[in-house]
C-alpha cells in the first residue's frame, strides 16, 4: 500500500498546476481518489461533511447491481439453451462458433453452462458500454476541466441489463455516448442533470432503433425462425394480446427471472436484493420505491374494476405488473436515481406514485409500447423539479405563517 | 358523450401536447420559461385565450366562413374561406387585448413580469394552431370548447415543467456556447422524448 501511495504522491507534481501533465489532472484525480480517501478539507465557511461521497455511493449501486448482472448472465444463457434444446437453431455469431469450438453442450439444466453462455452475451455488452463511457467521461472532464466522476459506471452498469442480448455492440456504445453526452455532460456533469442518463440512453436507442429493441420480437439469443413451437415474445406482449396469457404462465418463473427479456430486467429477486442494499445504505430511497408500488397496486386496480372487451391489458394485476418487464429494474435502479429524482422526502413519495401509476397507464392504454416503465420514469423526472418547488414553496408559506402567528 | 369529452381533452392535453408533440408556441414558450411563478401565469393566460377564442371561432367559422356557411342570408354560392386566417386571428388579437387588460387590472405584478410576451400571445402559433386544427377536423361547438381547454392545459402544464427544470438548471454547469437558448432547445428536446410516453395513445 506505502508503496503505491508513494508512487501517486510522486506523481503528484506532474499534474498539479503549472506541471507538465496539467492537463490530465482529472485522469490523476480520479485514479487516486479511487484508491485512497483525498485529505483535502474545505477551505471556506462550514460545511456539512459525511463519511460518504460520490464515489462511494456509485460505487454502492454497481455492488447493488451485480446480482441483475448474474441473473442476466445466466438468463440470457438459459432462454438461449432452452430454445436451442426445443429445436431452434443456435444464432450465427462468434459466440456459437467459439461455443461449439471449444466442444461444450447445449444443456439448459446445468446452471453453469447457463451462465458462461449467457456470458459471452452479457460481457461484450458491458465492455462496450465501459469503453463508451470510459472514453466520454474522462475526455469531458479533460475538456471541461471537472473531476471524473463515477456516474458512467452506474450508467454503464444500469444500460446494458436493459438491452436484449441481441442488440449489436456499436448500438451500445453509441447509446452510452449519447446518455452521457446529452443526458449529463451538456448540463455540467453529475448533479446538474435532470433525466437518468441510463434512461436517455435506452430511449435514444428505443426511439432510433426500434427493430433492434422493440419488445415483439424474440429477445433470445437464438434463431427463431426454424420452430414455430417456441414462443420467443415476452410475457407482457403475450398478456396484450390475450386474454389467458398470464394464468398459463407462472409468477415464479417471473419472479426468479427465467422467462425472455431484456438481459438484467426479468428477474425480480436479483432486483430485490439490490434494493435490500440500496435502501439499507440509504442510496436508494424508500419513499420512491414504497410510492411506486403502492401507485402501481391502485391503478391496476382502477383498470381491473374498469374491465375492458378488447384490451386483455385491462385484467393484469398487480402482482403480474410488479414482476413483468422493466418494472423490479426500473423501480429500484431508475426511479431512485437520487439526482432526477425529487430531493424533498414528500415528493420522493409522490414522484413515486406519480411513476407507478403512468407505468400502468402505460402498459394498459398505449399500444404501441408493451413497457412503460422507461417512458414513465423519464416523463417524471420532467416533473420532478415542478414537484420539489411546490413542496419548498408550501413548506415556505407554512413557516412564514407561523411565525406570524 | 362525458366520455367523448374527457377522451378528446386527455388528447389535447398529453397525446397531441401542443408544445412538446407539436411544437407550437415556442417563442413564449422558451423566453417565458425561466420562473415557475412567470410561466403559470402566462400559462394560465393562455388557457384562458385558447378555451375563449377555440370556441368563438368555431361559431364564426360555422356562421361566416365555412363553404355554405352564408345560406342563413340567402347568399350560399358565397364561399368565404379565403379569409380564415384573417377572421381566426382578429378574434385571437381581441380575446387578448382583453385578457391583457385584465391582467393589468388585476395583477400589475404579474403584467410587467410578463412584458411583451403578453400581447405576443396573439400571434403565439399554439392558439392559431389550435383554430385551424378545429376547423379541419370539423369540431362541434362543444368539441371546439373542450379542445381548446385542453389544448391550453396541455401547454401550460409544459411550459411550467419546462420553468422548474430551468430553475433547477440554474445551478448547472453548462458549457459556455450552450448557455441560455442553446440548453434550452436540449432540455425541450429531451422533453419531448419524456412525452412520447403518449404517442400512439388511441383514444
Amino acid at each position: 500500500m506505502k508503496f503505491l501511495r508513494d508512487l501517486h504522491e510522486n506523481a503528484r507534481p506532474h499534474f498539479e498546476k503549472g506541471g507538465k501533465l496539467e492537463r490530465f489532472y482529472p485522469l490523476y484525480e480520479a485514479q487516486y481518489t479511487g484508491l485512497f480517501t483525498p485529505g483535502d478539507v474545505t477551505k471556506t465557511a462550514s460545511h456539512v461533511r459525511d463519511g460518504i461521497d460520490l464515489k462511494r455511493m456509485m460505487i454502492i449501486v454497481v455492488i447493488a447491481v451485480a446480482p441483475c448482472m448474474v441473473a442476466a448472465m445466466w438468463n440470457t444463457g438459459y432462454q438461449a439453451q432452452l430454445a436451442i434444446a426445443s429445436g431452434a437453431a443456435p444464432l450465427d455469431t462468434w459466440q456459437t462458433w467459439l461455443w461449439t469450438a471449444v466442444g461444450l453442450p447445449f444443456d439448459f439444466n446445468n446452471s453453469l453452462l447457463c451462465l458462461l453462455f449467457g456470458a459471452l452475451y452479457y460481457l461484450p455488452i458491458y465492455a462496450a458500454a465501459m469503453f463508451a463511457g470510459g472514453i466520454v467521461e474522462p475526455g469531458i472532464a479533460i475538456i471541461r476541466k471537472h473531476e471524473v466522476n463515477e456516474g458512467f459506471l452506474v450508467t454503464g452498469a444500469l444500460l446494458p441489463l436493459t438491452l436484449p442480448a441481441t442488440i449489436p455492440l456499436w448500438m451500445v456504445m453509441l447509446g452510452t455516448a449519447f446518455g452521457l453526452v446529452m443526458g449529463k455532460e451538456v448540463f455540467g456533469g453529475t448533479g446538474m442533470n435532470f433525466l437518468n442518463p441510463a434512461l436517455v440512453a435506452r430511449a435514444f436507442l428505443f426511439f432510433a432503433y426500434p427493430a433492434a429493441m422493440s419488445g415483439d420480437a424474440a429477445w433470445v439469443a437464438a434463431d427463431f425462425t426454424a420452430v414455430d413451437s417456441v414462443s420467443g415474445a415476452t410475457l407482457l406482449s403475450q398478456a396484450a394480446v390475450s386474454h389467458g396469457a398470464l394464468e398459463a404462465a407462472s409468477w415464479w418463473k417471473a419472479f426468479w427471472g427465467s422467462v425472455p427479456g431484456s438481459m438484467g430486467e426479468t428477474s425480480a429477486f436479483a432486483c430485490l436484493l439490490g434494493a435490500f442494499v440500496l435502501i439499507t445504505t440509504g442510496i436508494g430511497s424508500w419513499r420512491t420505491m414504497g410510492g411506486l408500488f403502492i401507485g402501481t397496486i391502485l391503478m391496476s386496480l382502477v383498470f381491473n374494476l374498469i374491465g375492458s372487451e378488447t384490451n386483455a391489458m385491462f385484467e393484469v394485476p398487480w402482482y403480474w405488473h410488479v414482476v413483468l418487464g422493466g418494472w423490479a429494474f426500473g423501480t429500484v435502479f431508475m426511479a431512485t436515481d437520487p439526482v432526477s429524482s425529487t430531493f424533498t422526502a414528500r415528493g420522493k413519495l409522490i414522484y413515486g406514485f406519480m411513476i407507478g401509476v403512468m407505468v400502468v397507464l402505460v402498459r394498459v392504454v398505449n399500444p404501441a409500447y408493451p413497457e412503460g416503465m422507461m417512458l414513465a420514469i423519464l416523463f417524471m423526472n420532467m416533473f420532478a423539479p415542478l414537484i420539489d418547488h411546490f413542496i419548498v414553496q408550501a413548506n415556505i408559506k407554512r413557516r412564514l405563517a407561523r411565525s406570524a402567528a | 358523450m362525458l366520455e367523448h369529452y374527457l377522451s378528446l381533452a386527455t388528447k389535447a392535453v398529453f397525446v397531441e401536447n401542443m408544445a412538446l408533440a407539436f411544437f407550437l408556441g415556442m417563442c413564449s414558450f422558451l423566453a417565458v420559461s425561466k420562473k415557475v411563478e412567470t410561466a403559470i401565469g402566462l400559462g394560465t393566460a393562455v388557457i384562458f385565450v385558447l378555451a375563449v377564442t377555440c370556441a368563438l371561432n368555431q361559431l364564426l367559422n360555422e356562421a361566416l366562413l365555412k363553404e355554405g356557411a352564408l345560406s342563413w342570408l340567402g347568399l350560399g354560392n358565397v364561399n368565404l374561406g379565403f379569409m380564415t386566417f384573417l377572421v381566426l386571428i382578429g378574434t385571437i388579437a381581441a380575446a387578448v387585448q382583453v385578457v391583457e387588460m385584465a391582467i393589468d387590472r388585476f395583477s400589475p405584478e404579474l403584467y410587467n413580469s410578463l412584458g411583451v410576451f403578453l400581447p405576443l400571445i396573439a400571434v403565439n402559433c399554439a392558439i392559431l394552431g389550435a383554430a385551424l386544427f378545429m376547423v379541419k377536423r370539423d369540431y362541434t361547438f362543444g368539441e371546439a370548447t373542450v379542445f381548446g381547454l385542453g389544448s391550453g392545459i396541455g401547454w401550460a402544464i409544459a411550459i411550467v415543467a419546462m420553468a422548474a427544470i430551468r430553475e433547477k438548471l440554474r445551478y448547472s454547469n453548462v458549457p459556455e456556447p450552450l448557455r441560455g437558448l442553446g440548453i434550452a432547445f436540449i432540455v425541450v428536446g429531451l422533453m419531448s422524448v419524456g412525452f412520447m410516453a403518449f404517442s400512439g395513445i388511441q383514444l
